[in-house]
């Protein structure tokens, strides 16, 4: 915290700043209108993610305005000179999949990025969000933004999962307990047994999505998970400095007593695979349930929302998920295109086709993602199969590239929103983790992946 | 840029009475490459056919409406993607304000920075002032951002809260970057201390 003056908010410096292609531009722009110089490139980097093709990228790397938005990026870095992972570079990827497996996302840091998935990187102990364009301009201006501490929520997971059950089904029920909105004001912190004992890949699977229930930001403290993951990895300090570091970021953890404005508790034990019926992640029912009554619904507006939902998905109250024929599915997003992820869906598949009614589209987070996947030999399970295998980027998530479903296709994703027209226009898309959606892929219908491994 | 400086909104009210009208809604993503102008982007997909005519069923644009330059709608506005385009679509519409009973944290901190305001009222208000300019399309409410007022119809007027260093910003028109470059000696002093540690 630079400046701290009662009753406004906080000049609060930002350690490390996440850049890309969509919501930069005009910030850049902002700099040369004022004649601003980018205060500290060395802690500016930027991904190319949101706009790039997932296909071949030997003659063009997008449609002609992505392109334009790529080379105003890289235009952008080279006369600011930050450092670029863009369509050349062998760290290429979404930018909350990339930028940890580089080591830069590191405990105790503040995070931002021109993204609202930016909360990923809350699962090493940063604080980490996402803002607009304008703070965009303000951070490159100044290292800084103007802010209020946010109120704190205790999010437990306790218990043990069963099998079949993700850490992406642990956030669905989150957001579905919790609402769109139940988390505004606050950030989350994870704690309790369940949560402690999720891998680094399975913390940022939940932080990520920890703004679909209404927390700007989500965070675990940072432990020893946390430390192993950090080890060793280029952006990671070394020697001496890393000892320095562990022992600074081994005093970041609340304390025990620490008193939390809210707190909800979840029984992971309970949890099945989970499966959103409606158009927002919250919207999410236990896979073998039945799709809700709006009827049942006594609030007003809650109830035209389901109902709205229903019609726009093509669903009816009662109806069951289990056995919904799909068109397409899609593995990937900055909630799960990380290694585990594909390899999670690549054991269902190993030795199984996709059925031929379904278009399947696996986008790795990252081309390092992509290079440790293929040395294991997950592609060719996933080729064998009869799925797409594609190159990294954000891609289906929000259909911002060239990956575009058809109005009125069904699909079943890994990613982290099913708003309508999410993967193009009138296209219906459920969530769920990347073990059901392998299973689905197979099945040609929604299909509970305890069954089939 | 022109500073942005607003005192009080008066004008007519456009209901859209839905919970979480997401950021996807107010701006598609396939206009976020290149931002169309001329009122269309906001809403669009609920506004206008695939072949691009006009729904009938649109929620935004019943004559009776035209020139409404506040939106009323339900809890959790603009949740999801960080997107300013979907405040810019709102204001590219001609809104300038929006009341609902709850915002999402990132519209809400967008959305003053480009000078649509953000009007949070409780249940039984929102039921009030839908009732009214439902019943009477030329019905009009102020917004008053200096006195942190909202005054229905009827003539109620009801408080409502408001970032305070926001509506500093905006009543004077100053500029939430001049104050962060006002602070430079104290960055430069932090960045310095820090490289130390």
């Amino acid at each position: 915290m630079v400046h701290r003056e009662p009753g406004f908010p906080s000049v609060l410096y930002v350690d490390l700043h996440l850049v890309h292609e969509v919501t930069s531009r005009l910030a850049f722009l902002t700099l040369k209108h004022r004649a601003l110089r980018l205060r500290r490139p060395e802690r500016t980097v930027a991904f190319v993610d949101h706009v790039i093709t997932t296909g071949d990228r030997s003659r063009r790397l997008g449609t002609r305005s992505a392109v334009k938005l790529i080379s105003v990026l890289e235009r952008a870095a080279h006369l600011h000179g930050i450092r670029l992972h863009g369509p050349k570079s062998v760290s290429q990827g979404i930018v909350h999949v990339a930028a940890p497996e580089l080591g830069l996302t590191q405990p105790g840091m503040t995070i931002v990025c021109g993204d609202s998935h930016t909360s990923t990187h809350g699962a090493l102990g940063a604080l980490a969000f996402g803002v607009g364009t304008t703070e965009v301009g303000h951070v490159l201006a100044t290292q800084c933004l103007l802010a209020r501490r946010p109120k704190s929520f205790e999010v437990r997971f306790e218990g043990r999962r069963g099998a079949g059950v993700a850490a992406k089904d642990l956030v669905l029920a989150l957001a579905t307990r919790l609402g769109a909105g139940g988390g505004a004001g606050h950030v989350f912190e994870y704690r309790g047994a369940a949560a402690r004992r999720l891998t680094m890949e399975e913390r940022l699977t939940v932080c990520n999505m920890s703004v679909e229930a209404g927390a700007r930001a989500g965070m675990f403290a940072p432990d020893e998970v946390t430390f192993e993951y950090l080890a060793g990895r280029e952006g990671s300090p070394r020697g001496k400095a890393w000892e320095a570091a562990l022992a600074r970021w081994r005093g970041l953890p609340s304390d025990d007593g620490v008193v939390f404005d809210r707190s909800v508790t979840i029984d992971a034990s309970r949890l099945e695979p989970m499966v959103t019926w409606g158009t927002r992640p919250g919207m999410a029912i236990p896979i073998r349930d039945t799709v809700p009554d709006p009827a049942r619904e006594g609030d007003a507006a809650r109830r035209r929302a389901m109902e709205k939902a229903l019609r726009y998905m093509a669903l009816a109250p009662g109806e069951r998920l289990l056995g919904q024929p799909l068109d397409a599915v899609f593995l990937g997003s900055c909630t799960n295109s990380r290694l585990s992820d594909l390899r999670a869906a690549a054991r269902v598949l190993d030795g199984r086709k996709v059925n031929e009614g379904v278009r399947m589209l696996v986008v790795p987070g990252s081309r390092r993602v992509k290079a440790d996947a293929e040395a294991e030999g997950l592609d060719l399970v996933f080729r064998r199969a009869g799925a797409e295998w594609r190159e990294p980027g954000c891609s289906l998530c929000l259909s911002l590239n060239d990956d575009v479903l058809d109005p009125g296709q069904r699909c079943l994703a890994t990613s982290n929103r099913s708003f309508e027209g999410r993967q193009g226009r009138d296209v219906r898309t459920h969530l769920a983790s990347p073990e059901t959606v392998a299973a689905s892929a197979v099945a040609g219908a929604v299909a509970d992946p305890r069954e089939l491994s | 840029m022109k500073p942005i400086r607003i005192r009080e909104i008066q004008g007519r009210v456009v209901p859209l009475p839905r919970d979480d009208v997401d950021s996807d809604q107010l701006a598609p993503a396939r206009f976020l490459h290149a931002q169309p102008r001329g009122g269309v982007v906001l809403l669009h997909d609920w506004r206008f056919a695939a072949d691009g005519s006009a729904r009938p069923d649109s929620p935004l644009d019943h004559p009776v409406r035209a020139g409404a330059e506040i939106l009323l709608a339900g809890a959790n506005f603009g949740c999801g993607s960080s997107r300013e385009h979907a405040v810019w679509a709102c204001l590219d519409f001609g809104l300038k304000a929006i009341v609902a009973t709850s915002f999402a944290d990132i519209f809400r901190a967008n959305a003053w920075r480009s000078g649509l305001l953000t009007v949070e009222v409780d249940a039984e208000t929102h039921g009030e002032l839908l009732a009214a300019v439902a019943a009477d399309p030329s019905a009009e409410v102020v917004i008053s951002l200096e006195e942190l007022t909202l005054t229905l119809p009827g003539g109620r007027r009801v408080g409502f809260a408001y970032e305070p260093f926001a509506r500093r910003c905006l009543l004077e028109g100053s500029d939430a970057l001049d104050v962060l470059l006002g602070h430079d000696d104290a960055i430069t002093r932090w960045e310095r201390e820090r490289s130390q540690t």
